[in-house]
């Protein structure tokens, strides 16, 4: 059967009915550090594939250098580990090339929000149909401590041995602030049910969807989330029908804070306010436009575009 | 020096001289926005419709937007028309059209003008109510009279008034009109040029211009005493006229790419602006990136799941991309890129031509990163590059610089037209099935080529990496695979190596000299052997497309000459320079690499004049390379 998917012929293999289980995703074993919540989000992830039932030749993760950029190693799909910085530019030309694939985009903090920012603020804006995690452990963990635009302020480093000398950056406001950006949400990997609601949102999500994960590093920045750890009270659950729904988190996390997530202002001032950890959507609207449903184009054969050509040769005729 | 001054208008002049030439080189200069490049260009395309052979060059000023009547707001259009195929801009203007005489100093200062040229000047300065304006006609007659010109005042603007409210937007359509009397173009050809330089344009601004162009044509008729006569030699097949950077368009249109990821910088940047206006029909898309890191990477990841795609820009671009080529290159992602050169380094002269990023395509990645490197040397080879860089790239999962230049991106001519085959398109994308096990990279042991995978293809799941890598694109952990895998990346360019032949040697198969050149300089280097040859000299001229691999048999070909001699765009150090000595002597970029491929003492000519090099100042320089006792 041939389908055609954006500007390129599909040739689909027979149907079967097929279910995929988790294990169907399973690559290489993951080499993270014990206690890492890299682990957690790679089970969420594949998980996640199996519940969506996501054929793995079609799925692709995209990611740049770092510790999380390890991520499409240890999955059995497709994968692009890249260069620092540039999952997203990668991301951008297979999707527009192939809007059948299904893009999932893994960054840390330094990939995302440092060396990769411009990246980041235009794919926010291209509002590609593409899922992109950021894992936010706040330090530079490959390269063995070295700060990031996350780290808190104060907190020590092999760079910033007296503690990093600036106010973190905030990547939900910056990510909010950027024209066209579809989808904003932040969830944490030691939450293991809100993490997978969040990544299914995110999935469901026709558009960029943006999710911010707060992830440990048990070797150079535990201390980062541990408050929030430790302390339910420090976090606040964002409750809308249409955003992350998980009822038996209500009895740990007392703090729920109903929020309509088509309120663009609202998600700003939830963004700004650092007095907790809010987790869940904080924006979402997907009547923005998507990057390649603009740039999509009627496919040609290549005598189509033979017969173009002659006429396009025609106007420089002597 | 001779003025002459134009007699009023309704008094015939005496009957023109008629000059018949095998060339002429004609330029139309003013100040930037009153329009000389487009009475240029149109002059161009109609000559080279009517069956001369065509060079054009672009005078672009030195600021964006400069004050009227300063020498570095010179701006316009400068062709070589000749009755048989012209291939370079030659040596110098023999008749200039300029619409101040500030403008035409530059051309003067430069040595732009040829000693006896005829120089057609805006005549309204002489007679400015502003006395400095007057003073400033006078200081530069003076200095223009230190050459042998002949200098025709035009009241252009006067004769504009009668027709139109603002001279100044219309001035070069009077002038079009005297250039096409004096050289006896075709009005009706120039008519149908003027209404396709102005469709977009409303009915009355075509009537406008035509009006102006024929009130110039009339003007030229009764006060202008000079006819050229540059004999037509219609082509024998049908041609096409267009300057490079349309031809690597439209050629990388007709090699089946569909993807051009781009970021603006000058000179790449037209073949994006006719991309963008007819890509889409073509089933294609230029993505205009916000950077041109990401440009190259939205190309990478089109290529990767797709069919090869394609990224323009020129030096500074270049710069920004070499790490994404270097991930291409490990990852055997196919990909073209092509490099508009200009001077360097850093910003150096954007607008200019240079031929100074051959070795920074070469090595463009740190760490061992073979890849190919070719330079169309023809405008014409411009568009045919593009067929051989997608056919390399996807054949051979490797990344294709092609290397040209602002000369070839901006100057016109005339070339045969191109059949399009339904080959050289790239095949459609097979997303079938593979049988279990295979792997991302099965390299073959002779020729390091490996069937590419494409996401999408059943039992192909596999994580392309960076790091170094076995053929199952598992990371390397042992010093082995690293040996085993390079070796398999730089077998391929062996393997293309042995697919290529000896370039041809023009002229004699051997002699006393043999000049070596690359890319756009082409035409250039063969005008001046031609001339060497027939003072009796024992030249000959070898021209390289493919520079990495290397062309073989080079070796060889250098062996039956007495000296060889690169000359090329781009710096190196005179030997009796300071500190400079035979052994530190940094030489051509092309010269460096020939040493160090064949052992042969090259020697080099270059210079980096930020224009294109004229064929006497090559005869010039290997006169003074000859070997002694060589034939004289």
């Amino acid at each position: 059967m041939t389908i055609t998917c954006g500007v390129l012929p599909v040739l689909e293999p027979e149907d079967q009915e097929h279910s995929y289980e988790m294990s169907d995703y399973e690559g290489a074993r993951a080499r993270w550090c014990p206690g890492c919540g890299d682990h957690s989000i790679l089970t969420a992830v594949q998980r996640l594939l199996a519940a969506e039932q996501l054929p793995p030749e079609k799925t692709m993760f995209v990611s740049g250098i770092g510790c999380s950029s390890r991520f499409p190693h240890y999955l059995k799909t497709y994968g692009f580990h890249g260069i620092h910085g540039r999952a997203l530019p990668v991301a951008t030309g297979i999707k527009l090339n192939r809007p059948d694939l299904e893009i999932f985009v893994v960054m840390g903090d330094g990939d995302c929000t440092s060396i990769g920012a411009g990246h980041w603020i235009h794919a926010l804006r291209y509002n590609l149909d593409i899922v992109v995690m950021l894992l936010d452990n706040g330090i530079y963990g490959l390269t063995k401590n070295q700060t990031s635009p996350t780290t808190p302020q104060g907190h020590p480093s092999n760079t910033q041995p007296h503690g990093s000398w600036l106010p973190s950056l905030n990547p939900l406001t910056t990510a909010l602030g950027v024209t066209n950006a579809s989808f904003v949400a932040q969830t944490a990997e030691w939450i293991p049910s809100h993490l997978y609601a969040t990544l299914r949102a995110a999935r469901r999500h026709k558009g960029l969807s943006f999710v911010r994960i707060l992830q440990r590093c048990p070797v150079y920045s535990s201390a980062v989330y541990m408050k929030a750890v430790q302390d339910p009270n420090r976090i606040a659950m964002l409750r809308h029908d249409d955003g992350v729904v998980v009822p038996e988190l209500d009895k740990v996390y007392k703090n729920v804070m109903s929020h309509d997530l088509h309120d663009l202002d609202a998600a700003r001032r939830i963004a700004a306010n650092l007095d907790r950890v809010h987790l869940g959507v904080l924006y979402a609207n997907e009547t923005n436009p998507r990057y390649e449903d603009l740039r999509r184009v009627a496919p040609r054969t290549a005598e189509e575009r033979l017969h173009l050509l002659e006429t396009e040769l025609d106007r420089y005729a002597v | 020096m001779l003025t002459e001054t134009a007699g009023p208008a309704g008094l015939e002049a005496a009957p023109p001289q008629v000059l018949t030439l095998r060339e002429h080189t004609v330029e139309i200069v003013s100040d930037s926005g009153e329009g000389a490049q487009r009475c240029g260009q149109i002059f161009g395309a109609v000559s080279a419709k009517m069956g001369n052979g065509v060079w054009t060059v672009e005078i672009i000023p030195a600021e964006i937007q400069p004050p009227p009547r300063i020498p570095e707001g010179a701006s316009g259009y400068r062709v070589r028309v000749g009755a048989g195929p012209v291939t370079n801009w030659g040596d110098a203007t023999n008749l200039a059209l300029a619409f101040n005489e500030q403008v035409l100093l530059a051309r003067h200062r430069l040595n732009a003008l040829a000693d006896d040229a005829i120089l057609l000047i805006e005549d309204k300065w002489a007679t400015h109510d502003d006395a400095d304006i007057r003073a400033a006609w006078d200081a530069a007659m003076v200095e223009l009279s230190t050459k042998h010109y002949r200098i025709i005042p035009v009241p252009m603007e006067a004769e504009c008034l009668l027709l139109v409210d603002n001279p100044r937007k219309g001035k070069n359509m009077f002038a079009l009109g005297m250039l096409a009397r004096i050289y006896g173009r075709d009005t009706d050809r120039i008519k149908d040029q003027i209404a396709f330089t102005f469709r977009k344009k409303s009915e009355a601004v075509y009537a406008s211009n035509v009006a102006l162009f024929e009130r110039g044509f009339a003007w030229a008729e009764h006060h202008v005493d000079v006819r050229i006569d540059v004999p037509i030699q219609p082509a024998t097949g049908p041609q096409v006229v267009m300057n490079g950077n349309e031809a690597i368009a439209l050629g990388a249109i007709a090699s089946g790419m569909e993807l051009c990821a781009m970021y603006p910088i000058t000179p790449a940047t037209s073949v994006s602006h006719l991309l963008s206006e007819v890509f889409e029909k073509f089933g294609g898309i230029v993505h205009q990136a916000e950077d041109e890191i990401a440009a190259a990477g939205v190309a990478i990841g089109a290529s990767y799941s797709g069919k090869c795609a394609f990224t323009v820009t020129s030096g500074p671009g270049l710069a920004l991309k070499t790490e994404f080529l270097g991930a291409a290159i490990m990852t055997e992602i196919p990909l073209v890129l092509v490099d508009v050169q200009r001077g360097g380094p850093s910003t150096g002269l954007p607008t200019k031509v240079e031929q100074s990023d051959l070795l920074a395509a070469l090595f463009a990645s740190p760490g061992d990163a073979p890849h190919v490197v070719i330079a169309p040397a023809t405008i014409e080879e411009c568009f045919h590059v593009m067929i051989t860089a997608r056919r390399i790239a996807e054949t051979f999962r490797m990344v294709v610089m092609v290397l040209t230049d602002a000369n070839l991106a901006t100057g016109v001519t005339p070339f045969a037209r191109p059949v399009p085959q339904l080959g050289w398109q790239s095949d459609p994308l097979d997303l079938s099935p593979v049988p279990e096990g295979t792997k991302a990279y099965q390299w073959d042991p002779q020729t390091g080529l490996s069937r590419r995978i494409v996401p999408g293809q059943l039992h192909g799941m596999h994580t392309l990496t960076t790091l170094s890598h076995d053929e199952g694109s598992k990371v390397a952990y042992s010093s082995g695979v690293h040996q085993r895998s390079s070796a398999a990346r730089s077998r391929k360019l062996a393997a293309l190596s042995s697919t290529l032949t000896p370039p041809a040697v023009y002229g004699d198969a051997s002699g006393d000299l043999l000049v070596v050149g690359w890319g756009s300089t082409k035409g250039a280097i063969e005008e001046a052997v031609d001339r060497l040859r027939a003072e009796g000299r024992k030249v000959s001229a070898l021209h390289l497309r493919f520079l990495s691999p290397m062309e073989p048999g080079l070796t060889a070909i250098f062996a039956r000459f007495a000296k060889v001699v690169t000359v090329e765009l781009n710096y190196s150090d005179e030997v009796g320079d300071p500190f400079v000595t035979e052994e530190n002597r940094r030489r051509g970029q092309l010269a460096f690499l020939l040493r160090a491929q064949t052992l042969v003492d090259v020697d080099c000519w270059t210079r980096v004049p930020g224009e294109p090099l004229r064929p006497g100042a090559i005869v010039e320089a290997i006169k003074n390379r000859m070997p002694k006792g060589g034939a004289a």
